[in-house]
Parts: structure tokens; C-alpha cells; sequence
């Protein structure tokens, strides 16, 4: 088989085995439903107890604050209409940003045409948000901040804490989206101040559609999902047990070992960075240079499109995405990229690459070899750089 | 995705590059919808010669622009401007349907450049009337995403 480079960990990331281990007897010997009070019940409900524990712990929550979700999307849908329809009689009014994960933006969206109004704070170059511009949006019918813990596509992480401090002095519930960031930055949600936090399973290691929603004691917000008693009246449907047990497992792995994961990811991320920036002219890094992801490696390559890179990079077994129209299927690059005034060129020839527990500095190495020539090679194509080369 | 066809175009792009003192040279698109394709034509007795292209764009746009520069080297002007997109597509096993637009551009590259020699030269074509290339050619098909 061909040399394969995984390098889209922000997208998702494989299983890890002793994830596949823990959840393995869930799936037959121990499938009971939680909800059943013989033992095959109270075997999975245990097992759902104790994942919650683990879960609580690593955000240094109480067990109580965690409820499982079908994963990030449903998190931040519950979070953010939950909290508007909870609240609606003290006011309708929602800030968030302009770079929030589609699942945060479609929602409030959603909402505006329920006859919510929403406030999209602009964000400066590097991606953060101007928190005086944030005291400044806040208004007396304010329910709701929902401001991203770190960015998917350029990694940037936001002020959170002083952003905490600015909703917590105003009587707004505050949430994060912190998909990106769970298992990549230390969180703690009693120290900074969090009131709602999404997180993912399949971002560190774990099973795709399970997720949790962090809901500090004393939230008010309405429910999402009706139907049975399950996640205390609050989230109805059969637990997901191998997927609870294996997003439990995969927090624990990622906190274990969690200085030694950072320091690998960031001294990788740095190589590749000076790596490409070294071997490639008119290229420029986005997102902001220390307060990124560890992961995370964004460039903007000019005169050169996205996709065409992508299909070039698949084909020496690199794979990775780019903010690029013709990736999304949608007719516009990255709305992040766009956010950050980029022009749209260099929106659509941006390149992400996503740095994980499994890169090693082969692989970086691997891909500072192998993009230069494909990067040379589309720009020999291009009419954009026919007009810089014209001159030489 | 692709067809094996769209991809080898890809990875293989026939008649890339510029000609030198050009008879003719269209560019179509634009960097806002992220593809830009520049055509130059060698024509000699109204036969086209030669022809090399230079595209900013994606996988598709790029080997539609190698497939249509294939299809039209060797033909009359006349013949080149009854190129449709459609014949581009179905040359490369078919398109996806979002990334029909690339075929669309090939089109209109090629009769961009023969417009271009059609006025230097003061010729009439079949197929060029009403032909604006400085136009904004909405060839993106708003389809069904949202």
C-alpha cells in the first residue's frame, strides 16, 4: 500500500484501541438498557455513571452537570434553543460570532426567523473577538453569549475566561463550543466560568454521534429531545452505552497523558509550519501565531486553489481539507476565512492541516517534501501567477 | 467523485502553458467564485493550430480546460465555437452536477478567445452574436444547497 499521512484530525480522528476495548462488551455481553432495573439494566447503567464521572472530572464539573447528547451538534442545538425558548420571557436577544461552527450559526439563524435577534460579533485578523465590542453588544433583553472555545478551521482560541467575566457580570448565560478544544487545551469550567459547554467524542479518539452538553447546576433551558426519563427528564432516547463508555475512556486517555500530548502536537505543528513557510514563497499563515490549537496549521497558498490542491495532496496519500467553495459544496470559501479578510482568492486556496496523537515527524517531513512541487506545479497553471513571475 | 477520466485530465492536463504572440486570448470567471480560465489560440487559414490554456481553479475546472483545449486543436473556428459544455462533460464521463459550471467556463473560454480574434480580425461567427465576455457569466448553477 501507498504512503498514507492522515492530517485532518480537526475533522475527525480514528478510535483509539483502548477506546475499541472499553466499549467492545457494550455493543453484546453487556447491552442492557440503563433504563431496566434487572442486571443487565443496572450494568449499563453503571457503566453510564461511571463515564459521567470521568467525563465531570476532566472538565472539573460535577457529575450532575453532564448530559450525553448524539454529539457536538446536538450540544450547541440544545445549548443555544434551549436557553432561548428557557428564557424567552426575560428577553430575546443572543450574541454570538461571525466564526462559530455551522451548528452554533444555522441555529441562531433558526432562530432570528423564530423572532429572536442575534448579534454577530465581528472577529479581528488573528480571529479573536474585541471584548469591548462584546460589553458594547450586550443589551438589557441579552440572554445568551455563545462565543467558540477555539476555531475548527484556523484554531484560533478566544479569551474565554474574560469573555465568562463579561457574560457573568451581566446575568447572561455564557456558552462554549468546545469541540475543537476538549482534549486539546485543559479546561475548566468552575475556574473560567462556563455555564454551557458542547463537547465531542469522535475529536479525541472516541466514537462519532455521541457527544455531551456541560450544564452548570441552576441552568434554566428547555429540553430538545422528548420522550423518556433518560439523562434526568432532560434528554430523551435510549443511552448510547458503547458510545457513552468510549467517550469516557477516550477523555480519560486524553488527560492522562495531556502535557506529553500538547507538547507533541505543538513541536509538530511548528515544524510543519516553518517547514512549508521556508520551502514555499507567497504563502501566509492563518488564525493567530501562539493562541492556535496545538494541532492546527492553516496557510493561505496564493494563486493556487484549494481543491486542485486537496485531489493533488490525495494522490501521494496526504489527506487534509481547505476552505476552498469547491470543498464545502457550498458557492462560497470558508465564512471563518472570509471573517478574518481574507480576500477571496486567498480563501479559496487555503490549506488545513490537522496535526494528531498519530502524526509523527515522518509524516511532517513527508508532507514538507511533498507540497512544493504540487504547489509549483498548479501555480505553473495559473493565470494569477503568470502576472507576479512576469516580471522576473 | 471525479471520473478516472476527470482525474487523469487532472493529473495529466494537455496543452498547459501560454503561446507566444497569440492570435487570440479569452479569460473568463473570476477569483470571487474561484475559477479563472485564460485560452490562447494559434489559428492560421481559420484552423486552429494551437491552443494552450491557464487555469486558477478546482480539479474539474482544470481538466475541463485540458479536455476542451483537446477537443478544439485541430478545428475550424466555426467548429470550435459549437463546442458546448455539455460535450465537454460527457467527454470526461460526466461531471458532478455541482461542478457542471467548470464545463460552462471551458465554453466560454473558447469563445472568449475566438471573439477576441473575431474583432482583430473583423470576422463574423456563427454563435458570437450578443457574445459579451466582459460579462458576468453566472455560471454557477444556484442548485439546491440550502
Amino acid at each position: 500500500m501507498k504512503k498514507r499521512v492522515y492530517l485532518d484530525y480537526s475533522a475527525t480522528t480514528p478510535l483509539k484501541q483502548e477506546v475499541l476495548d472499553a466499549m467492545l462488551p457494550h455493543f453484546n455481553a453487556s447491552f442492557g438498557n440503563p433504563s431496566s432495573i434487572y442486571t443487565y439494566g443496572r450494568e449499563s447503567k453503571n457503566a453510564i455513571d461511571n463515564a459521567r464521572d470521568i467525563i465531570a472530572k476532566s472538565i472539573n464539573a460535577k457529575s450532575d452537570e453532564i448530559f450525553f447528547t448524539g454529539g457536538g451538534s446536538e450540544s450547541d442545538n440544545w445549548a443555544i434553543k434551549g436557553i432561548a425558548y428557557g428564557n424567552k420571557h426575560k428577553g430575546k436577544h443572543i450574541i454570538t460570532s461571525k466564526i462559530e461552527h455551522h451548528a452554533v450559526l444555522h441555529t441562531c439563524e433558526y432562530l432570528e426567523k423564530e423572532g429572536f435577534e442575534v448579534t454577530y460579533l465581528k472577529v479581528d485578523e488573528y480571529g479573536l473577538v474585541n471584548l469591548q465590542e462584546l460589553k458594547e453588544a450586550i443589551r438589557s433583553d441579552t440572554i445568551l453569549i455563545s462565543i467558540m472555545f477555539a476555531n475548527n478551521e484556523i484554531g484560533t482560541i478566544q479569551p474565554i475566561k474574560e469573555i465568562a467575566e463579561i457574560a457573568n457580570s451581566k446575568q447572561v448565560y455564557f456558552h462554549t463550543d468546545a469541540v475543537q478544544a476538549f482534549g486539546n487545551i485543559k479546561i475548566d469550567v468552575k475556574e473560567l466560568g462556563i455555564d454551557l459547554m458542547s463537547i465531542s467524542a469522535h475529536k479525541i479518539y472516541g466514537p462519532k454521534g455521541t457527544g455531551a452538553l456541560y450544564i452548570k447546576k441552576g441552568v434554566k433551558l428547555h429540553q430538545l429531545i422528548h420522550g423518556g426519563a433518560q439523562e434526568k427528564k432532560r434528554r430523551a432516547g435510549t443511552e448510547n452505552v458503547p458510545g457513552i463508555v468510549g467517550f469516557a475512556k477516550a477523555a480519560e486517555l486524553a488527560h492522562e497523558n495531556f502535557d506529553e500530548h500538547i507538547k507533541h502536537l505543538t513541536s509538530l505543528r511548528d515544524k510543519l509550519i516553518a517547514g512549508l513557510k521556508e520551502k514555499i514563497e507567497y504563502i501566509h499563515l492563518n488564525g493567530h501565531p501562539t493562541k492556535r490549537l496545538p494541532g492546527n496549521v492553516n496557510f493561505s497558498i496564493e494563486f493556487i486553489e484549494g481543491e486542485s490542491l486537496l485531489l493533488s495532496l490525495d494522490m501521494v496519500g496526504i489527506a487534509c481539507s481547505s476552505g476552498s467553495a469547491c470543498t464545502s459544496g457550498s458557492l462560497d470559501p470558508s465564512h471563518v476565512l472570509m471573517s478574518i479578510g481574507l480576500t477571496h482568492e486567498l480563501a479559496h486556496g487555503s490549506l488545513r492541516l490537522t496535526i494528531g496523537d498519530f502524526t509523527t515527524e515522518e509524516d511532517i517531513e513527508y508532507v514538507i517534501n511533498q507540497l512544493p512541487p504540487i504547489v509549483e506545479k498548479l501555480r505553473q497553471m495559473s493565470p494569477l501567477y503568470e502576472k507576479v513571475k512576469g516580471g522576473n | 467523485m471525479y471520473s478516472d477520466k476527470v482525474m487523469e485530465h487532472f493529473m495529466n492536463p494537455r496543452n498547459v502553458g501560454e503561446i507566444e504572440n497569440p492570435d487570440a486570448v479569452g479569460q473568463v470567471g473570476n477569483p470571487k467564485c474561484g475559477d479563472i480560465m485564460k485560452m490562447y489560440l494559434r489559428i492560421e487559414n481559420d484552423v486552429i493550430t494551437d491552443v494552450k490554456f491557464k487555469t486558477f481553479g478546482c480539479g474539474s475546472a482544470i481538466a475541463t480546460s485540458s479536455m476542451a483545449t483537446e477537443m478544439i486543436k485541430g478545428k475550424t473556428v466555426q467548429e470550435a465555437l459549437n463546442l458546448s459544455n455539455k460535450a465537454v462533460a460527457e467527454a470526461l464521463d460526466g461531471l458532478p452536477p455541482v461542478k457542471m459550471h467548470c464545463s460552462v467556463l471551458a465554453e466560454q473560454a473558447v469563445k472568449s478567445a475566438i471573439y477576441d480574434y473575431a474583432k482583430k480580425n473583423n470576422k463574423q461567427y456563427e454563435g458570437l452574436e450578443g457574445f459579451d465576455p466582459n460579462e458576468e457569466h453566472d455560471h454557477h448553477h444556484h442548485g439546491d444547497e440550502e
